[in-house]
């Protein structure tokens, strides 16, 4: 897993505004079941890919656990659950 | 009369190298050449064809074309190459484990709180609550200034 320095340089050499964190001692992947044991490099324990959509409640509105490391998640697909959550959004407002 | 040599053997054997290296450099970057690989497998399919007609020409007409030693070792060499890469990307790429405990729809999401790139502490439940906002600054022109949701991408690192 990267370091923050490296989410940096990967966020200024790529152009991304987003944040990047970094779980450096893998708490968060693994109180959320997604460690992807000596799945790293020289057999560190690192995440399996996973997409989540949390709403202003922090309720999961949208989830994506691949089985495939070469297939995940496509932006489109996370702005539709995103479209999506708006519209319901709206309805309940 | 001297034997003409079999170009098909090594056009065959560098087109399967080049179809297994353009895979991870070029097309797994598109959704659509690499979910289903079908630009690498017609080439490897390409190369393999090429390969086995060289070889099979230089055992069927030893006289004309060359190959018969070289070609069967590129022909094993690219078996073997081949096999090892499809082997990686179809059964390899699918060995990880399911997760059983991850919040499900409908969930509450457990909370967390993780150094951003610039070491800043971010805690998911305070992004929730707050308006989206990036390097550049709030987003504008948003029709309400609470957060509709947030997506969160775990990735494996080593970008």
């Amino acid at each position: 897993m990267d370091t923050p320095q490296e989410s940096q340089h990967l966020r200024e050499t790529a152009g991304y505004t987003f944040p990047i964190l970094s779980d450096a001692k893998d708490e968060v992947i693994r109180r959320w079941d997604l460690v992807h044991p000596r799945g790293g490099v020289d057999g560190a324990d690192i995440a399996r890919p996973a997409e989540f959509l949390i709403d202003s409640s922090g309720k999961v509105l949208w989830v994506n656990l691949t089985e495939d490391l070469r297939v995940r998640a496509r932006p489109e697909q996370v702005l539709q659950a995103f479209d999506a959550a708006s519209v319901s959004n709206q309805r309940s407002e | 009369m001297k034997r003409s040599w079999n170009p098909r053997i090594w056009i065959g054997f560098v087109l399967s190298l080049a179809a297994m290296v353009s895979y991870p450099t070029v097309f797994a970057r598109y959704p659509a050449t690499r979910d289903i690989p079908w630009v690498t497998l017609l080439l490897i399919a390409l190369g393999v064809f090429l390969v086995a007609s060289g070889v099979a020409r230089a055992f069927r007409r030893p006289e004309a074309y060359r190959g018969k030693i070289s070609g069967s070792i590129l022909a094993f060499m690219t078996v073997l190459l081949v096999g090892f890469f499809l082997v990686a990307i179809f059964y390899g790429a699918r060995q990880i484990p399911a997760s059983h405990g991850a919040p499900q729809v409908g969930q509450i999401a457990p909370d967390f709180t993780l150094p951003d790139s610039k070491g800043n502490n971010v805690t998911l439940s305070r992004l929730l609550d707050s308006s989206f906002s990036t390097d550049e600054g709030p987003t504008t022109g948003a029709a309400s200034d609470k957060t509709a949701a947030v997506a969160l991408i775990f990735y494996r690192g080593y970008w």
